[in-house]
């Protein structure tokens, strides 16, 4: 015939259906008694049946081919549809509803049906499920197949008759085994509940043009959910018998004019139904339903139902007691051995799915968790629900306000998670603290080293700007988990001030570099460096090379003033007379030497410099054993000088005049800032010096430079017949160690603050830990 | 974490008993009904006080070489018998109790359908996926 083009949908039922009917097994013809026995099913006149027949060509060929079949199924639904039957009709009507055929073949085709609408997701059967209260109660009537007959006739949308099925068949429990009980149609016995179903379809389909099959889909039993359409069809199933017997009680007492009138609302709910998707959604008239049911039991609707109540109730319903154990699992949603209203609609839901035939699912469907009126997202709401619930005597809709998570045998999956997360909280809490304990001892001792120092805390310099961030970081974090922790007490307390660590970090750091940058020789570990050349080898020299430009415009002027951090000699006269006066005279060179120490020793560690002083005072060569001895003493006195002073005493028999000279520079270095430069003869020693004491580590730096700066200068002339020049540039040439030598009087002052710091700290901890040495 | 979980009622008969290398069941079987002494004399010890203010948590009933058994009773003198792995070192006690306490929770579900009746064997779905999850933790 004419091509004919199906829907994917069309397709599939068509050839099912042939399939069906291809009872010989050749899949190419269908015998026609088959077929006729279809057409019958489709509840068409017979003479639309024939004229079918013969437009699709069957009548010519005597049988029907598949393509034969496809074009008469395609009729019969133009022919259900009310529509004429035309050729031209085959292709030019669209959405067409699968052709519905009643009969014994029924159940087989709308599974089949079912199966391949396409329109609907698979759902339910269990849609179907959902109406046999009303219908169950027609179907008690046995008004269903009257009305089925009229609502076959009639293509009107609703009429009551319930779609439940007589109570004839035992309820299966499975759509498997339905399907196997249908599959060999017991004739009449399937025609009659197939009958209720029949008229449904008619109307259902209407009302959902394309939807097909409620009942196929229905059928397809295999997709649990319940498709919205199935919920019609499932008036097939002999379920509802059961589905019927299981309210027995709570129907009959009930008015019957309640259960017709929701019979009525039946049809409508269930095209309703069938316009969501969601299989285990409550219709309106479902809902409404086991609302009636709900205040049989319990009159107040935000009240709750007793355990003891709703297990009565649903005992009825013949189901085992394990699924009714089961299905009560799934229902009741806050665990409290009661049925709020939402919970009593799932659980009755549930009941009916399961006497269709529908296995309980494994969670309780989201369409049919309990809604709580507090909580705004439905999602939430069971989760929440859950945990709040206490007491069965709140009210329904006040529950979820007694949300307190004190409730915890609701679902254990659920429930578990607070404590855990409590636990969990706590442990991090505890946890916290352990990881930060690094950082903070490290600040911690950035900060004592920091206090230690002294530091500064007001230079800004790249390293106080690239480590705040990251330490502050740290210390924020560590503080914060401190708070939260709360465990740790003595290296933590440091932890207080974190945020104020960075910056002394940082400040600990620009003030080591600033401190470094002052004075270089200290900070840094310092090698012994050979004094080799006459230029200052030392980052200082870079300040003597400023002074020394500095001073030939101004030399006395600018020599004088440039060791700022020199602390002024009390004499500065003496300094200046015995400088004067030093290039003139030996003995005044003694006095000079006699006059700086007197003036090196300003400070009480070298108070010793008097006697030094008192000893070179009285002559340089002369005294030079006195000087020795003063020597010895002064050094011996001296502290920071010990191991010097031993080299110096072990040196005073080889060289007095070197000692001498040693001991002043030493002097010099301590601390003393000589204004003056030392003496001739001093300087002499001090020459010597250098090669006397390399090994001395500490003055070897400040010796070096002094003898750096002296190696520099010529053996001063003491011959007066040098010119004023020569004098001058002597002048000059003293001045310019002077400043040397203040310079590392002021480094060789720092170090000697540091040793002291450093000894003040070990003392106690020795102190402290004194009492352990008893142990 | 488990590899066995009773539950055994006040008459000292087993309402749920579940293990996870079923051929050895039988040998669990006996495990748990060998602690029920223990439990007993647990009980009674602590039992000199109220019952409140006896602690629900037993802790470990005795060990054996390949297993450490965990007891846990509730109010209802409901015991809770739980078998553990020797060699699952990193189970703390902790741990344990928190089992426990979602098995109590889980019990408590259960008695809260009026379905179950109090003494009849535990079937409820809920009770094993809950105790499936605890024991499979193990492996």
């Amino acid at each position: 015939m004419e091509g004919l083009t199906l829907s994917e949908a069309e397709q599939r039922y068509y050839c099912d259906l042939f399939s069906y009917c291809d009872t010989e097994s050749t899949k190419k013809v269908a015998p026609n008694g088959r077929v006729l026995e279809l057409f019958r099913a489709a509840q068409l006149p017979s003479e639309v049946v024939l004229q079918i027949m013969e437009l699709c060509g069957a009548t010519r060929l005597g049988y029907f081919g598949r393509s034969q079949f496809y074009i008469a199924l395609k009729l019969v639904a133009v022919a259900q549809s009310g529509l004429p039957l035309r050729v031209e009709s085959l292709n030019t009507v669209k959405d067409l509803p699968l052709p519905r055929f009643v009969g014994p073949k029924n159940e087989q085709e709308l599974r089949h049906t079912a199966l391949y609408s396409s329109d609907a997701d698979n759902s339910t059967p269990y849609s179907g499920v959902i109406p046999p209260p009303p219908g169950r109660v027609q179907v008690k009537k046995g008004s269903v197949s009257h009305d089925a007959v009229q609502q076959r006739t009639s293509t009107d949308q609703q009429e009551s008759t319930s779609p439940v099925v007589s109570p004839q068949q035992s309820p299966p429990t499975s759509p498997h085994t339905w399907r196997k009980h249908n599959r060999h149609p017991s004739g009449g016995n399937n025609e009659r509940p197939l009958a209720g179903p029949g008229p449904f379809w008619a109307p259902f389909s209407e009302a959902q043009p394309g939807s097909s099959t409620t009942g196929d889909s229905i059928w397809s039993g295999h997709s649990p959910p319940p498709h919205q359409e199935n919920w019609v069809s499932f008036a097939d199933t002999p379920p509802t018998s059961t589905l019927l017997a299981m309210h027995p009680a709570s129907v009959q007492d009930q008015t019957t004019v309640r259960t017709v009138a929701s019979a009525t609302t039946a049809n409508e709910i269930r095209r309703q139904s069938s316009s969501y998707d969601d299989p285990w959604k409550i219709t309106d008239e479902q809902r409404q339903y086991y609302v009636n049911q709900f205040k049989t039991i319990q009159p107040d609707l935000n009240g709750f139902i007793p355990g003891s109540a709703a297990k009565e109730f649903f005992t009825k319903s013949k189901l085992p007691i394990l699924e009714l154990s089961h299905i009560w699992e799934l229902s009741d949603f806050d665990k409290d051995g009661a049925l709020t209203l939402d919970e009593f609609c799932a659980a009755f839901h549930l009941v009916v799915a399961r006497k269709n035939g529908y296995d309980l699912p494994e969670k309780l469907p989201e369409s049919l968790m309990p809604k709580l009126i507090d909580l705004e997202d439905t999602t939430v709401v069971p989760v929440i629900s859950e945990v709040g619930d206490q007491s069965g005597e709140v009210g329904y809709s006040s529950s979820p306000a007694e949300a307190p998570p004190s409730k915890s045998p609701s679902m254990p999956s659920l429930n578990q998670t607070w404590p855990e997360l409590n636990q969990s909280s706590e442990d991090t809490a505890i946890v916290h603290p352990v990881p930060i304990r690094m950082t903070p001892s490290k600040i911690h001792m950035q900060e004592m080293e920091l206090k230690r120092t002294g530091s500064d805390l007001a230079n800004p310099t790249s390293p106080l700007l690239v480590k705040p961030p990251d330490l502050s970081e740290e210390n924020n974090m560590s503080s914060s988990k401190f708070v939260a922790g709360n465990t740790v007490a003595d290296g933590y307390s440091s932890s207080d001030s974190y945020t104020s660590d960075p910056e002394q970090i940082g400040s600990t750091v620009t003030r080591q570099r600033s401190h470094s940058g002052t004075s270089p020789e200290n900070t840094a570990p310092p090698p012994p460096p050979p004094r080799p050349h006459p230029s200052h080898s030392r980052s200082s020299s870079l300040d003597m090379n400023r002074s020394f430009t500095v001073t030939p415009g101004q030399q006395q002027a600018g020599v004088v003033a440039y060791p700022p951090a020199v602390p002024p000699r009390p004499p500065p006269s003496q300094g200046a007379g015995p400088h004067v006066h030093r290039s003139v005279d030996a003995e005044s060179l003694i006095t000079h030497t006699s006059t700086s120490p007197q003036q090196i020793p300003e400070q009480p560690n070298f108070a010793d410099f008097s006697q030094f002083e008192a000893f070179a005072a009285s002559g340089v060569n002369e005294e030079e054993e006195d000087e020795i001895e003063t020597h010895s003493e002064v050094l011996q006195v001296e502290k920071p000088s010990d191991s010097a002073g031993s080299l110096r005493v072990a040196k005073t028999d080889g060289r007095v005049e070197d000692k001498a000279a040693a001991s002043v520079p030493v002097n010099a270095g301590k601390g003393t800032t000589p204004l003056a430069p030392p003496p001739k003869p001093i300087r002499r020693r001090l020459k010597s010096e250098d090669e006397l004491r390399p090994e001395v580590e500490e003055h070897t730096q400040k010796t070096g430079v002094i003898a750096a700066v002296l190696a520099s200068q010529p053996s001063i002339p003491r011959s007066v017949g040098k010119d004023k020049k020569a004098i001058q540039a002597s002048i000059r040439r003293n001045k310019e160690t002077n400043t040397v030598l203040a310079r590392l009087n002021s480094e060789l002052q720092q170090q000697l603050k540091d040793v002291l710091e450093e000894r003040i700290s070990l003392e106690v901890q020795l102190e402290q830990l004194r009492p352990f040495s008893h142990l | 974490m488990a590899v066995c979980i009773a539950v055994i009622a006040k008459e000292n008969y087993p309402l749920y008993i579940r293990s996870i290398p079923t051929e050895n069941e039988l040998k669990f079987h006996y495990t748990v009904h060998t602690s029920l002494d223990v439990v007993d004399e647990k009980i009674s010890a602590m039992g000199k006080a109220l019952v409140d203010q006896r602690e629900l948590y037993l802790g470990l009933l005795y060990p054996t070489e390949d297993y450490k058994v965990y007891g846990y009773v509730t109010n209802s003198k409901v015991k809770f018998v739980m078998v553990v792995d020797s060699s699952n070192t990193a189970l703390r006690d902790n741990e344990i109790r928190s089992m426990f306490r979602k098995l109590h929770n889980s019990y408590t579900d259960v008695m809260c359908n009026p379905f179950y009746n109090p003494g009849d064997c535990i079937h409820s779905r809920a009770f094993d996926n809950m105790v499936t999850s605890m024991m499979m933790q193990v492996c």
